[in-house]
């Protein structure tokens, strides 16, 4: 077992206040996270795979269709690798995701956004990473959609990600974007990363994880917190 | 290191039916846990655990995601390594919304855990996500009865005198068998202890 993982990178992680974000000013912490040592508890983490086996739990174009008909909006196909900071594959991680549908509704009975439901969409699936720390999701591209923390808010299409890796410590939730939308620029969640690590939560588009006649391709690699070096081996 | 870390971004809203989804009245997908930790072969003291997350108002949160992880009654850690030793069908692993208990409370039934040695008094480890929150918090629940335990625990031990019972539960009376209540508050005077995991 890993001995102790890097902390949080601070440098590229939001601050748990964001001026623009509203939502931060009641639910943020305001005092600094208290230092310990990591113990057996955050370095291990729940064994998840006996529990997945279910066919087409990574395909969001199949899993909510009813009849066998298909959802609206374009097909894509999300790939790429989980690593570690030192570029180490995870095999085994479970990979959870969700979404709104093409026209920017989610299926959730609180999103009153007035766009429709597409009866043959739910919006969520998992998988769980290779033996090379590969994963891969089919869905459909998700639309932009208001919501009100500012006049004439609208959030960027994105795919919200949810991530556990080999330890407690290692857990991840966050959400990727598309390359060139205009929306990121105005959007405080996104915003609220700082500036040189936003990239890192932008989607690329993949001629070669393109599927021909059926889905563009999109590659996003996840990085998660690796295993300190101990100080002999720096 | 050659990488950086993907940033964290918030759970948002909406995650229930992909996270949570039975507890919220969805079926197009299994659930991989629940709230209820136990089956007819765990081991260990039965126990339930409730709590409300509090706002910088004092208002319950009714968006939040907390999860749960522990230690079986014997001090183990279920993972993939030792899984098919044990006989103790015990995962050590739950979650619950705040948005479907009319109070906005989470629960759990569990087991109460053994002692992981290493100077650590019997706890649960939480993790707490919501709308508003970029990135999780970590914290641990401490159990009322353990008081020389607690005494010696490395992380209570690091926290000021003044801030540890934000950590520790209180027993509540209850048909229900042992009941722990662990509220959770994000802000103010009585602000939840969060660890730098």
């Amino acid at each position: 077992m890993t001995s102790s993982y890097n902390q949080r990178d601070w440098t590229v992680h939001p601050s748990y206040f964001s001026e623009n974000y509203k939502s931060t000013h009641l639910r943020s912490p305001t005092k600094a996270p208290v230092k310990i040592e990591q113990t057996n508890s955050e370095l291990t983490a729940p064994s998840f795979f006996p529990l997945i086996n279910h066919e087409q739990e990574n395909d969001l174009t199949k899993n909510g269709a009813v009849n066998g008909q298909q959802p609206l909006g374009e097909r894509i196909v999300v790939t790429g690798r989980v690593v570690d900071e030192n570029g180490k594959p995870q095999p085994n991680t479970l990979i959870e995701i969700w979404q709104c549908n093409s026209s920017g509704r989610y299926i959730h009975a609180a999103d009153q956004h007035d766009a429709p439901l597409d009866p043959n969409f739910f919006g969520a699936g998992r998988c769980i990473t290779d033996n090379n720390g590969i994963y891969k999701f089919y869905s459909i591209k998700p639309g932009a959609y208001p919501w009100g923390n500012h006049k004439n808010a609208w959030r960027p299409a994105h795919i919200h990600f949810s991530l556990f890796g080999p330890a407690f410590a290692t857990r991840l939730i966050t959400q990727s974007y598309f390359p060139g939308d205009p929306l990121l620029e105005l959007d405080p969640i996104f915003q609220s990363t700082p500036k040189e690590a936003r990239k890192l939560l932008i989607k690329t588009f993949d001629i070669e994880a393109t599927e021909e006649g059926f889905a563009l391709g999109y590659k996003f690699d996840f990085i998660l917190r690796g295993p300190k070096a101990t100080p002999m081996e720096k | 290191m050659s990488f950086k870390q993907t940033p964290s971004q918030t759970i948002g809203p909406f995650f229930a039916y992909g996270l949570t989804p039975k507890q919220y009245g969805y079926n197009e997908i299994k659930d991989i846990t629940s709230n209820n930790l136990n089956s007819e072969g765990t081991i260990g003291e039965r126990i339930s655990i409730e709590g409300i997350v509090f706002d910088g108002n004092d208002e319950p949160v009714d968006d939040a995601l907390i999860e749960i992880w522990q230690a079986s009654s014997s001090g183990l850690y279920v993972t993939s390594k030792n899984l098919k030793d044990t006989n103790d069908s015990f995962s050590g692993f739950g979650r619950c919304g705040t948005g479907t208990n009319p109070q906005r409370k989470f629960s759990f039934t569990t087991i109460k855990p053994g002692t992981t040695g290493d100077n650590q008094a019997p706890h649960i480890n939480f993790t707490v996500f919501m709308r508003g929150l970029l990135s999780h918090v970590y914290t641990r629940m401490y159990f009322p009865e353990e008081e020389g335990a607690n005494q010696h625990d490395s992380f209570l031990l690091n926290v000021p005198k003044n801030r540890r019972q934000t950590l520790i539960a209180k027993q509540i009376s209850s048909n229900k068998g042992k009941v722990y209540q662990f509220n959770i508050y994000m802000q103010g005077a009585n602000e939840t202890v969060f660890f730098d995991v």
